[in-house]
């Protein structure tokens, strides 16, 4: 009898240690995935000026927009609090999208190896914070769900694990960037 | 997986029986055969398998890409997206001079990966459609295929062997009197087996790659959030129809799309679902667009060019 009951504690007391370690796990994965997006948002911003610098050349009669993301960058390094710097960011991308749609019209730019280099640069930059930001999402995801299910969640509760906060795009920014072809002025 | 394993043990079990009376009061303790042979084929995998990223890659020309050309460094970027995207580290990238585009993955775990890509398919293929197939790629690391696929080939070098014994051991005690001790009604159907068994093990070997590259296109999908690209890349390397020449029989399951492209493996059904490394690509097509949401009768492409 004294022998079954031993046994019920070694299996409960192996499945808390392993149910308090993955949910820690899964938390510092979280939270890594959080400063992988800040490392590719870093990136974007060191890029930006090279862009405005080389394209101001040629896109002369596109002054406003390049001014309007040299603006949008210095507004979203200078953000603080989740919600801001949310919104910040998905302006940028936006004047940044604006940026690549005029480039289309300009065919000189095409032909420069500098620009090119510069927009595969900007693209590659622009698709790690999306991937970095999806990847961020599904541990968020598996982290909750581990916090929901049965039986886990009895050991959540009781070692008050929080649910981590999704990162969900703006509005802004999965509306399509809108191109004004007629330039008037 | 698990099928494989009870079939190593069965034949295993059988060779003890029929030749060290195993399972008998006279015979020894424990399998002999089985457990020597298991050993002998681990030795020689290992072997194969820590010194194996090196040896691959040398047998194929496999060169550290040049950052000087822009295909290269788009391919880094395209690498490095792929690796957020699955939460991996970044793996070691390796191209190879070569107009046939495929590419492969070895390495013994996440941290120590390899991706390897012929300059061929960067030719070919948009950024889009390259990031497809570096997402398969990346799959099969973070699957652990390539750890599947050295257990895989430890039983398939065991079975080998053993039924190499098994041969050698019925023509040497064949005038003796230890299988004379048993009915004939069991060991004949077993020796039968025995002999044909390298064959089967062959066969199921390659029916868990195929399984494995269905489920490296899915997580691909996943990854990349966008399984029109690699339909698409699958599509021009089936119209490409090139047989990339470095790759070998042991080491083309290793590749995107079978490097050796003989008639078979565009075939679906009968003798093809049996003797292929790789699933019929144009099924594979068919699959990632129905996970597109895309109506399978778009899809029905051009008569598939065939080489031999």
């Amino acid at each position: 009898m004294i022998f079954v009951i031993w046994a019920i504690v070694f299996v409960l007391g192996i499945w808390i240690i392993s149910t308090y370690n993955t949910l820690t796990a899964l938390r510092l994965r979280v939270q890594n995935a959080w400063r992988q997006i800040d490392v590719q948002l870093k990136r974007r911003y060191d890029l930006i000026p090279n862009l405005v610098e080389t394209v101001k050349g040629y896109m002369q009669y596109e002054q406003d927009t390049l001014q309007k993301v040299i603006d949008a960058r210095s507004k979203a390094m200078a953000a603080t609090g989740v919600k801001e710097s949310a919104e910040a960011q998905a302006a940028l991308t936006q004047s940044l999208g604006k940026v690549f749609a005029l480039m289309e019209n300009y065919p000189e730019l095409k032909a420069s190896k500098n620009v090119l280099d510069l927009q595969e640069e900007l693209t590659t930059t622009e698709n790690q914070i999306a991937f970095a930001r999806q990847y961020y999402n599904d541990l968020v995801t598996q982290y909750n769900t581990k916090q929901q299910v049965f039986p886990s969640n009895m050991l959540a509760g009781f070692f008050k694990f929080q649910p981590s906060e999704f990162f969900s795009v703006p509005e802004a920014e999965t509306a399509v960037p809108k191109v004004n072809l007629t330039l008037t002025r | 997986m698990g099928f494989f394993i009870l079939f190593f043990l069965f034949i295993g079990g059988a060779i003890d029986y029929l030749y060290f009376d195993a399972f008998t009061r006279v015979g020894p303790a424990f399998p002999v055969a089985t457990i020597f042979s298991l050993g002998m084929a681990t030795l020689m995998t290992l072997t194969a398998y820590y010194g194996g990223s090196g040896i691959i890659l040398s047998s194929v020309g496999a060169e550290k890409p040049d950052m000087q050309i822009p295909e290269h460094r788009e391919l880094r970027n395209i690498v490095t997206e792929m690796a957020l995207a699955s939460g991996s580290a970044m793996p070691q990238l390796y191209v190879i001079y070569d107009p046939a585009p495929n590419a492969f993955a070895t390495g013994t775990n996440e941290k120590n990966s390899t991706i390897c890509v012929t300059t061929g398919l960067l030719t070919l293929l948009d950024r889009e459609e390259t990031q497809g197939v570096i997402a398969h790629e990346m799959s099969h690391i973070r699957n652990e295929d390539v750890l599947l696929m050295t257990l895989v080939s430890i039983l398939v070098g065991g079975i080998a062997i053993l039924a190499d014994w098994g041969q050698r051991g019925f023509y040497s005690s064949r005038s003796g009197r230890r299988l004379g001790s048993k009915s004939p009604l069991l060991f004949i159907p077993l020796l039968l087996l025995i002999a044909l068994s390298p064959l089967f093990a062959q066969i199921l070997a390659m029916a868990v790659s195929r399984q494995r590259e269905y489920l490296a296109d899915a997580t691909a999908a996943q990854y990349t959030r966008n399984p029109g690209g690699l339909a698409r890349a699958l599509e021009k390397i089936r119209d490409a129809g090139m047989a990339f020449q470095k790759a070998t029989r042991g080491t083309a399951h290793l590749f995107f799309v079978n490097p050796l492209r003989r008639r078979l493996d565009d075939q679906d059904g009968g003798l093809a679902n049996l003797l292929t490394t790789h699933p019929p690509i144009n099924r594979r097509i068919m699959l990632l667009y129905q996970m597109a949401g895309i109506p399978q009768s778009v899809v029905q492409g051009p008569k598939v060019q065939t080489f031999k």
